[in-house]
């Protein structure tokens, strides 16, 4: 007998292992928002990003055999779309939101025109460290096979936990983040900062797209991404533009992600469509519950046109 | 730039007080026209470039595209239908943007307002029709009104930014739709796509006589001229751009933001509703997954190339409907994949917006700087 039957702890169980799984694409996604919102600047078009970062893995992955390199191809791609949108957006009255918006529906757009020929092969998956190897039920050991991107993601976290309060890097950031008159007078350029940040950001949302279609679920498909760029804003701003905290939200979210599957597994047939919705819900929830129209947020960017 | 007011043999014409206020008048108008078409020539240029950039012939496109969305009465009509509701979706961004609002969710009140109108009518199977299809429309711009209503509530009276509750909402609204239509309001006959079951002929909303477009079109028509009255010409439109440019000013003045917010965006989602019951009366025949066909993003498209303008909406909308519509084409004739026209849009939707920066530099378009170069 392959599968032993654990009945209801299945559901638990699969949301663990969902939580991991799920939650991966969001960490990047949002450590890379959190960087880019950390300087002032707000990209929204981190979703298109991740689309296209999806398509370049798995192409560069079926072309060449490497995962890795369609991993490095992501990044790339991201760090671009990153670029483009720190650029444009140091022109006066280019609003940040709608460019983000343009370069979401741009991104998707290019990922889907370019990524065509790739719907029908495989590509090679990055791998995964088989952690529940202990355990004979076949569920641990579904829920415990964590990939290594999750362990990076993870590590990341809490380097750029570090890096926020203790670099010089992480300094100017900040500062350009709170106030761009006092980032001039120390002598640095906002707007090359921003572009950096805003650079980085979307490296790291083009890696969350590699591990969507080179992982979980591990295929190209135009459907890949459902709004995971567009939460991990929202994530970020729950999480206090603390990495920390993005790293646990985006936990929470991976489970929240995780119910509508788990629930499927376990023999329920009816409404689960209602539970697919629930990482909205829970964002919109978490928003609603964070925001206050008398205060501006703790730890918000003083820059940032989305607190204002 | 240069400005033909320097050349002297000009200016002794100008010296005529009517041509001179002519000029004038007409130079203060014409930066809305000139740098949006400048913006839209400058992205088709960009697209060109990246059409010979994959080795195909951008002529031969934008003369797919053109015979494929204007080129006979048989595709304008093609046309007209797809513009139809981008009309009402575009109006549902247009309309907070007035306030300062970037809301983006138009499909969820799209989508909502498609499942409420088809719920009505046929729970209301058997009476008279005009009562029937007034409900539908009733029905389903207040589903789209409540749901983008609430969006424009949560921002003004928790903070929550709007733009991204729009898109979640837009999100659970799509998740709410599968699932009546999965279960609740299921068609037990439709097997492979799930929908409510079909509206009665008599509840179906018919083509313009003479036309093979939906009364849609004229719907659309209506509400950006109803919205540009509303805007332009109202007070309630005066106190939403005294909000929209500083809602400091108009909470000082003794405005009442919150209501004026509140209600803005439910007319913006009530007009998004509306699209998703016309969709449903003229076009599907009942409610299901084809709802969200990504008219509210296009929308979104077209209403920041019409500057969140009402009246600016209708070409627009009719011209980004003749590049959807031309899509199918651009596929068969060029080998192309679909979405060679959501590149365009993207493209386009980005100079557009970098477009913003232009306004005001130009001293062809301020008649008050003219004096100063003579």
């Amino acid at each position: 007998m392959e599968t032993t039957d654990i009945g209801l702890w299945g559901v638990p169980l699969a949301m663990l292992g969902g939580a991991i799984r799920v939650s991966t694409p969001f960490i990047f996604v949002s450590l890379g928002e959190a960087i880019t919102e950390r300087s002032g600047r707000i990209n929204l078009g981190l979703e298109g990003t991740l689309v296209f970062g999806a398509m370049s893995a798995y192409a560069v992955a079926v072309m060449t055999g490497s995962p890795w390199l369609g991993l490095l191809a992501a990044a790339l791609a991201g760090l671009c779309f990153g670029l483009f949108h720190g650029w444009i957006c140091k022109f006066p009255k280019v609003n940040d939101i709608a460019i983000g918006i343009a370069l979401m529906l741009f991104g998707t757009g290019l990922a889907f025109f370019f990524g065509k020929p790739f719907i029908q092969p495989s590509a090679p998956d990055l791998p995964a460290i088989p952690f529940g190897a202990w355990s004979d039920i076949p569920q641990v050991q579904a829920a415990l096979n964590v990939n290594v991107l999750f362990l990076i993601g993870a590590a990341l976290a809490v380097f750029l936990w570090w890096a926020f309060r203790n670099t010089r890097v992480g300094l100017i950031v900040r500062v350009v983040g709170d106030s761009a008159d006092a980032a001039r007078a120390m002598g640095l350029n906002p707007n090359t900062v921003r572009l950096l940040a805003t650079g980085v950001g979307g490296a790291l949302a083009g890696i969350g797209g590699a591990y969507l279609s080179l992982y979980y679920p591990g295929s190209w498909t135009e459907r890949i991404s459902s709004g995971q760029g567009l939460m991990a804003v929202a994530l970020v701003i729950f999480a206090r533009w603390n990495p920390l905290g993005c790293f646990a939200a985006a936990l929470l979210f991976g489970g929240a992600g995780a119910l509508g599957p788990a629930l499927q597994s376990v023999g329920v047939t009816q409404g689960y469509y209602l539970f697919y919705a629930a990482p909205y819900i829970l964002t919109l929830i978490i928003m609603i519950a964070t925001s206050s129209p008398s205060r501006t947020l703790a730890g918000a960017p003083g820059e940032l046109s989305i607190t204002k | 730039m240069a400005d033909t007011v320097s050349s002297p043999d000009v200016r002794t014409i100008l010296d005529a007080r009517g041509y001179r206020a002519a000029l004038e008048w007409i130079a203060r108008r014409a930066e809305a026209f000139v740098i949006p078409l400048a913006a839209l020539v400058v992205g088709m240029v960009l697209f060109s470039v990246f059409i010979l950039a994959v080795g195909k012939s951008p002529v031969q496109l934008y003369e797919t595209m053109w015979r494929g969305g204007f080129g006979s009465w048989f595709s304008i009509q093609n046309s007209l239908s797809r513009g139809a509701p981008l009309l009402l979706a575009a109006l549902c961004v247009a309309l907070p943007a007035r306030l300062g609002l970037v809301v983006i969710g138009g499909e969820g009140a799209i989508v909502l307002g498609g499942v409420a109108a088809a719920a009505i009518g046929v729970a209301l199977n058997g009476a008279p029709s005009f009562l029937v299809i007034l409900l539908m429309g009733v029905g389903g711009a207040a589903a789209g009104g409540i749901w983008i209503g609430v969006v424009g509530a949560l921002r003004h009276y928790r903070a929550v930014n709007e733009t991204i509750s729009s898109l979640l909402m837009a999100y659970i609204a799509i998740a709410l739709m599968n699932h009546l239509v999965e279960w609740p309001l299921r068609d037990p006959a439709s097997l492979n796509k799930p929908s409510t079951q079909p509206l009665a002929d008599i509840y179906r909303i018919g083509n313009i006589p003479g036309m093979e477009v939906h009364w849609g079109l004229v719907v659309g028509i209506l509400a950006c001229v109803l919205s540009w009255l509303l805007i332009e010409k109202t007070r309630w439109g005066f106190a939403a751009r005294i909000a929209g440019g500083n809602v400091r000013a108009a909470q000082v003045q003794g405005l009442a933001v919150g209501p004026l917010i509140v209600g803005f965006t439910a007319l913006a989602g009530g007009f998004a509703g509306l699209a998703g019951m016309i969709e449903v009366a003229a076009v599907q025949g009942s409610a299901n997954g084809s709802l969200a066909a990504g008219y509210g993003y296009t929308g979104i498209l077209v209403a920041f190339l019409a500057r969140h303008n009402p009246l600016a909406i209708i070409p627009v909308a009719i011209l980004l409907g003749g590049i959807d519509a031309s899509g199918g084409l651009i596929q068969r004739r060029m080998d192309l994949p679909d979405a060679t026209v959501l590149v365009l849009q993207g493209m386009l939707f980005i100079v557009i917006l970098f477009s913003e920066t232009f306004y005001g530099r130009f001293k062809l378009f301020n008649p008050d700087l003219w004096q100063r170069s003579t």
